[in-house]
Parts: C-alpha cells; structure tokens; sequence
C-alpha cells in the first residue's frame, strides 16, 4: 500500500514542532517562533541599514529593496485605498507587509520549509491589532456616536431594513472582520504547506518504489513551489490592503 | 452475544468515522462551488474593464484583489472546516 502514499501522517504532525529551549515554560521557543524571529530580524535589517545609510540618489542594494517596497505600499496600497491623508499609515504597513512576507516565504526556503502564518497564533494578534487601530481611527475621526452612528446606520438603506441590516453590519464590523483577515492568511498558509508536503511524499514514495514514477509529482512539486511563492507575496500583500480599506472606511463617513 | 454487540459497536464508530471523512470531503467541495463561480466573475469582470480602459488597470486590479479577498473567504471557511472534520 505503501506505493499511493496512503500513510499520509495525521495533519497535526505537520504543524507542531517541539520546543528547543526553555521547554514546558511560557517562553518555550520553537521552529515556529525561530522563524517570526528571523522574519522581524530580517524585515528591521533591511530597514535601518538603509536608513542608516546616506541615501545616494540612485538607490543600490539594501536601499533599492527598501526604497522600493515603500513605493509599492505608498503606490498600490496606501492611494488606492486611503488617499493621500492615509501617508502617515505608511510605516505601520508597511513593515507589517514585510513582516507577513518573509514569514509566509520560509515556506518555500530549502531546509526550513514552514510557513510560520500556518500557525494562528500571530495571524490573529496581527488581526486584533488591527482590529483596535481603526476602530480607534474611527472613534477618533468621527466621534464615538458618529463612528457608530455610520458604521452601524449604513446610510441610504429604508428604515425599516435597518432591522436586518444593523446586527448584520455590527457581527460583520465587530466580529466577523479580524478573524476573517486571520483566518484568510492562516488558511492560505496551511493549504500552501499542506499542497507541498503532499506532493513530496508522494515523490519520496514513488522514488523508492523504482526512480520513474517519482517524475509527475516531482514536476508537480517544482510548478507548486512556484505557486507557493505567488500565494506568500499576494497573502502578504492582501492582508496589507485590506488593513489599508479598513483605515479608511473608518476615516471617511459613508455619505 | 455478547461478541456480536462489541462487533456492532466498533464497526458502528468505523461508520461514523468514515461519516465524518465523507462530510468533511463533501463540505470542502460544496463551500468551493460558489467561491469559484464567484471569483470567476470578479476576475473576468476586471479583465473586461482593464482591456476597456487599460489607464484604469491599476484601480482595477486593487478593486479586484479585494473582491477575490472578500470572496475567498467563504471557500476557506469551508477549509477550516475540513480541518476540522478530519478524523
């Protein structure tokens, strides 16, 4: 039975990993933690090394990457959606881009090959954190009972429908929208490692049952590896915006 | 007998672990239907549009990450749970 990589492990095995130090206390460090550290290792690394530099007018290096991962948040996510007066969001996402990026990219690094965001850990600390932002950038935008007011009152709607569509918006705003954004990029993440694992078995399996079979899921491993790395930037990059559309439905009322 | 019950019993937890995998599968497929007729409407509204207007690309493609985002999110809530599911 052993050719159709029937004996797939149970999935829990794939994303628990032991701890390495500290084991058993609440500072226990594991695979998943090793990796969010390198991820914010890397992600301040690139941004004080280029600006600590002295900026030269054509950027080289660390500060053409920084220079134009800023420009692209500024560009396609912060003008779309904010506007100009959402520039001061800028740094907040952008690192949290670059943060969720090169977490969710050690899925496809040879010899760690997990994504961190599979766990739910962070995903939904990030979602919360989120969460708390624009509802205080409402608050602070339109006042308390006008932040209500417009998010709860969606203007335009007859009144009667106002029944159905008040507890609506409130479980959507207030409930439903963090652990949609977490469960968005979890999910992604756990379907991406769980797609990899499953074709690499089956080539492991298929490579020590006579090496020919082990072509066709070992193509198919490369063309998903490509896949997963589409799949980590664009999760990244939604997980940005959509951070980007909630600021700023919150700043400006509906009218 | 009293073999016979204990047989039952235990193939009757097989059903219902072989239940659980046939729903978890069942549930999967039916939550990725909608999903996918419905992020194939929003991609190939926004290709229309982009080769209408090509200066508006980059609106519409922000516009319509956002709709393959809001979604996406019915499909992977039927994810979840087969995850949760899995026996």
């Amino acid at each position: 039975m052993n050719v159709f990589a029937l004996e797939f492990p149970p999935v829990s095995h794939l994303f628990e990993w032991p701890d390495i130090i500290f084991s058993g206390s609440l500072f226990a460090v594991n695979k998943t933690a090793l990796i969010y550290l390198a991820a914010v290792l890397i992600t301040s690394a690139i941004f004080l090394t280029a600006g600590r530099q002295r900026g030269s007018l054509v950027p080289v290096g660390v500060q053409h990457v920084a220079e134009s991962g800023v420009n692209f948040v500024e560009e396609s996510v912060v003008m779309e959606t904010i506007g100009p007066e959402g520039k001061k969001y800028l740094p907040f996402l952008t690192t949290m881009f670059f943060f969720i990026l090169f977490s969710n990219i050690f899925e496809v690094v040879p010899g760690i090959q997990f994504p961190a965001n599979s766990r739910m850990a962070v995903p939904i600390t990030l979602a919360l954190v989120v969460w708390v932002i624009y509802n205080f950038v409402g608050v602070r935008a339109q006042g308390f009972g006008g932040y209500l007011k417009n998010s709860l009152f969606p203007p335009g709607v007859p009144k009667a429908l106002y029944l159905i569509a008040t507890p609506i918006e409130l479980v959507s705003t207030f409930v439903v929208r963090p652990f949609s954004l977490a469960i968005r990029l979890w999910a992604n993440m756990v379907a991406g490692h769980l797609l990899l694992v499953t074709f690499a078995i089956l080539t492991q399996t298929l490579w020590d049952n006579g090496y020919i079979g082990a072509v066709a899921p070992f193509s198919m491993l490369i063309l998903m590896t490509g896949f997963e790395i589409l799949v980590s930037v664009l999760q990244a990059f939604i997980f940005t915006i959509l951070t980007a559309v909630y600021i700023g439905g919150s700043m400006h009322a509906e009218h | 007998m009293l073999n016979t019950l204990a047989q039952a019993a235990t193939e009757a937890g097989e059903m219902v672990e072989g239940l659980k995998a046939i729903g978890a599968g069942l549930g999967y497929g039916l939550a990725a239907i909608g999903p996918g007729v419905g992020i194939g409407t929003v991609v190939g509204n926004a290709i229309s549009s982009m080769a209408r207007q090509p200066e508006s690309a980059g609106m519409v493609r922000t516009t319509m990450f956002l709709g393959i985002a809001f979604t996406e999110a019915l499909a992977l809530i039927g994810f979840v749970v087969f995850i949760l599911l899995l026996p």
